[in-house]
């Protein structure tokens, strides 16, 4: 439940819109690092770092996004929060169910009341809090810059956040370099949270995280969403954790979306062969599953986004490649069930998913 | 005050098909903020030509006991108690049961006696490749210079062994890429070539030291496999180190499992997963998400963390989160190292240890 304590109104963009349920529709986005050489600096190319993303993200859902290292995560995250300015496409956010705003085009005086409503947590508890800053700084901050608390009351929130994220308000006056590594991503959680937010993007916020840690983080994520509403979009390479937060998930391939599903479908049934070679890449905690699992093991590395290879981008290291591949590029396409997959053979082929076994 | 156990073990003996035992190793750092006990009681034996997988969270020590093995411990850091004791085989000879036993931790560091066993006998691979590689040399040079470092032999055959092993761990086109400088290798063919290098003069031993853990899932399956193919070839034991108990599952024959430095249960692979004994391993086991259980089954969690190395707690070093921490004796006692089974050890009071006076003591075997 979302108390009164929490809601620093955002009314006018965060107002619940019943009937309608999507509250970010993604369509053709693309971020394109240009590479620059030589004296004159002109663009010798460009690193397609996220290359035409279509997919809509629903109140209240987590949505997984899922992929090797560079293959755009991170880039489309930091779209979507507009710390980098796409190179095309629209971000459509329904904060009230009137107009939906397009963030791609939003102008940086316009952005700060989406900022407030679309908030980011890193990977890196220790390197994105300022070790100059005390709890009160970092998670009062963003507090203060939209001039919504300060003083006592600033104090107030701040401890009241702390609290809701696990760590004591007595904290508040110490440095981030006295916490450990599981408390640093709480303080991350409470600044994030600081300004009520909708959407929530967490980028590979338990990556760094020590087993024990990590679930303990996992489920304080759970429970907020189902305390104050909140939505996520969860970066991360780790299909196991993917599996058990998400609802939906996106797999990514060299800035493209290469297949999205409902996560019981994509990792049971996976339509696309790379997903299905991630998921047989993932190690599973059972020796005694080893010598029964055939695993598919990819040949060579993922494509530069700055030099991809024709038609299908995974062509090169897909076992079921067959010569159209290397010629045509196969859409992302609705397979009916509002599932979609872009291969070109998604119907003939049958792809394994993971079996669950009891351990 | 309890004194600190520290099991003595004054037998040189080596159970057969041991390759390397570690007894009741202790390694400290003498910080000016307090005595760091980075480890303090690991027992553990690696038989000839498995793999033996080194289990815990963030600073257990178990880098620390790799660089102990060694002798490679940063300074202040210094071997202070237990033994390391390691078969040699002779140069060219078999990998069998005989050769002498050294005790690693006696030896002087610097000493020659060392510096052949480190790189010869004993390799070591890290997760940052440019750890072990240097970025101004040809990969190829360096191999080069590592087999010259061991073994006598001419420039020629050290050059056509370097592009046998570069090829043996899979870099495509072995012989040009011999010149190549390890930045112009992607990440996942700079970590083969320290794979080639640890490998180029056969040793008896890999220390990998999380070698997959900074990798993509699908490159670490390309490595996994290739050190199990590696290691039907080469017949090497290998100790693996990670926190990722999956891959514990695909790469270990024995497992062992720290906590705050000491080695807290050891087994093999299949006991330690399906009949844990310590509270700790169950607990390990528990809080990680199973892939194919499903959607939000909310996670077990240990409660609080691990805690300051220079505020160990007293007894069991797990007993501020331990769910059946039994007050009164948990934080009095060190838990004494317990065998179950032949290859089976936990050191948990639990399962022996305690006065028996109004302690449950049930041993599971
Ligand atoms: N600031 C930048 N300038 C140039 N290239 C970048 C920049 N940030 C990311 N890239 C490139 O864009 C691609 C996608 O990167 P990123 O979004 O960080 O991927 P991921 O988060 O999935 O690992 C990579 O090839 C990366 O090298
Ligand atoms: N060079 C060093 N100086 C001081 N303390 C160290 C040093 N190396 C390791 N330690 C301490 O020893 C403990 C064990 O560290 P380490 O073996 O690296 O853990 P792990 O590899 O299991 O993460 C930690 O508390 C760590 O802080
Ligand atoms: S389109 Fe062809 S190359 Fe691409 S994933 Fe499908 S089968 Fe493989
Ligand atoms: S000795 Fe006591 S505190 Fe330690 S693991 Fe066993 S039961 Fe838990
Ligand atoms: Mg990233
Ligand atoms: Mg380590």
């Amino acid at each position: 439940m979302t108390t009164a304590g929490h809601n620093v109104g955002t009314a006018g963009i965060a107002g619940d819109n019943v009937g309608d349920d999507v509250l970010l529709d993604v369509r053709n986005l693309q971020l394109h690092f240009p590479i620059r050489r030589g004296l004159m600096r002109r663009p010798a190319g460009y690193v397609r770092a996220v290359d035409g993303l279509d997919f809509v993200i629903r109140r209240g859902e987590t949505l997984g996004l899922v992929g090797e290292s560079g293959c755009g995560k991170t880039s489309t995250g930091r779209c979507v929060v507009r710390s980098y300015d796409p190179t095309g496409g629209e971000i459509l956010y329904h904060g009230n169910g009137t107009q939906p705003a397009d963030i791609a085009k939003v102008k940086s005086t316009a952005l700060k009341q989406y900022r407030r409503a679309i908030r980011m947590i890193f990977q890196d508890p220790h390197s994105s809090l300022n070790p100059r800053m005390t709890l009160r700084d970092i998670v009062g901050e963003p507090l203060k810059v939209h001039g919504i608390a300060s003083g006592s009351e600033l104090d107030e929130r701040v401890a009241s956040l702390l609290q809701t994220v696990g760590l004591r308000p007595e904290y508040m006056s110490r440095y981030p370099h006295a916490f450990s590594g599981g408390e640093r991503q709480r303080v991350g959680i409470a600044r994030a949270l600081s300004l009520d937010p909708r959407l929530v993007i967490a980028d590979e916020a338990i990556s760094a995280l020590d087993v024990s840690v990590r679930a303990q983080i996992l489920n304080l994520l759970q429970d907020l969403q189902a305390d104050r509403h909140l939505t996520y979009l969860f970066i991360s390479h780790d299909l196991s954790v993917v599996e058990y937060l998400c609802d939906r998930v996106a797999v990514m391939y060299v800035g493209k979306i290469v297949e999205m599903a409902d996560t019981a479908s994509l990792f049971t049934a996976p339509q696309h062969p790379y997903t299905e070679a991630l998921l047989s890449a993932v190690p599973k905690p059972d020796p005694l599953l080893r010598d029964r699992r055939e695993r598919i093991v990819l040949s060579g590395d993922v494509a530069d986004p700055a030099d991809p290879p024709s038609g299908c981008y995974f062509h090169p290291r897909c076992p079921y490649a067959q010569p159209i591949c290397a010629t045509e590029e196969p859409p992302l396409r609705d397979l009916g069930n509002g599932n979609s997959v872009a291969c070109h053979f998604a119907e003939e082929l049958d792809l394994r998913g993971v079996t669950a076994h009891t351990g | 005050m309890v004194a600190e156990s520290v099991q003595t073990s004054a037998s040189p003996e080596l159970d057969h098909d041991s390759l390397l035992s570690v007894r009741a190793l202790q390694t400290h750092f003498p910080l000016d903020q307090g005595l760091v006990k980075a480890v303090d009681g690991a027992s553990f034996d690696i038989r000839q030509g498995t793999t033996l997988c080194v289990v815990g969270e963030s600073g257990c020590g178990k880098s620390v006991t790799a660089r102990s093995i060694l002798q490679i411990v940063d300074r202040p850091g210094r071997v202070v108690g237990g033994e390391i004791l390691f078969r040699r085989q002779r140069r060219g000879a078999g990998k069998g049961p005989d050769g002498e036993i050294v005790d690693l931790a006696a030896l002087d560091p610097k000493g020659a006696q060392m510096r052949r066993i480190r790189g010869g006998d004993i390799a070591m691979i890290f997760q940052e490749p440019m750890t072990s590689l240097s970025p101004v040399h040809t990969i190829g040079n360096q191999i080069v210079e590592a087999i010259q470092l061991h073994e006598n032999v001419s420039n020629r055959e050290a050059k056509e062994r370097a592009v046998e092993v570069l090829h043996k761990v899979g870099v495509p086109r072995a012989k040009q890429r011999f010149d190549s400088y390890p930045f112009e290798l992607s990440g996942g063919l700079r970590q083969r070539a320290m794979i080639a290098m640890a490998l180029s003069c056969n040793p008896a031993l890999l220390i990998a030291d999380e070698p997959t853990t900074a990798l993509d899932v699908t490159t670490q399956a390309q490595i996994l496999e290739l050190m199990r193919e590696l290691q039907d070839d080469y017949g090497m034991a290998i100790m693996f180190i990670t926190h990722d108990l999956g891959v514990v599952a695909e790469m270990a024959d024995d497992v062992v499992v720290m906590y705050l430095g000491m080695t807290v249960e050891r087994g093999d692979v299949v006991s330690i997963f399906h009949d844990p004994q310590h509270p700790y391993t169950r607990a390990l086991l528990r809080s990680i998400p199973t892939m194919g259980m499903g959607t939000r089954t909310r996670l077990n969690t240990i409660k609080g963390m691990v805690p300051d190395p220079y505020d160990r707690p007293h007894g069991c070093p797990f007993h501020n989160r331990c769910g059946e921490y039994m007050p009164g004796t948990c934080d009095q006692i060190v838990p004494p190292p317990i065998d179950l089974d032949e290859h089976r050890q936990v050191r948990c009071l639990l399962h022996g240890g305690a006065p028996s006076s109004g302690v449950r003591n049930e041993v599971n075997t």
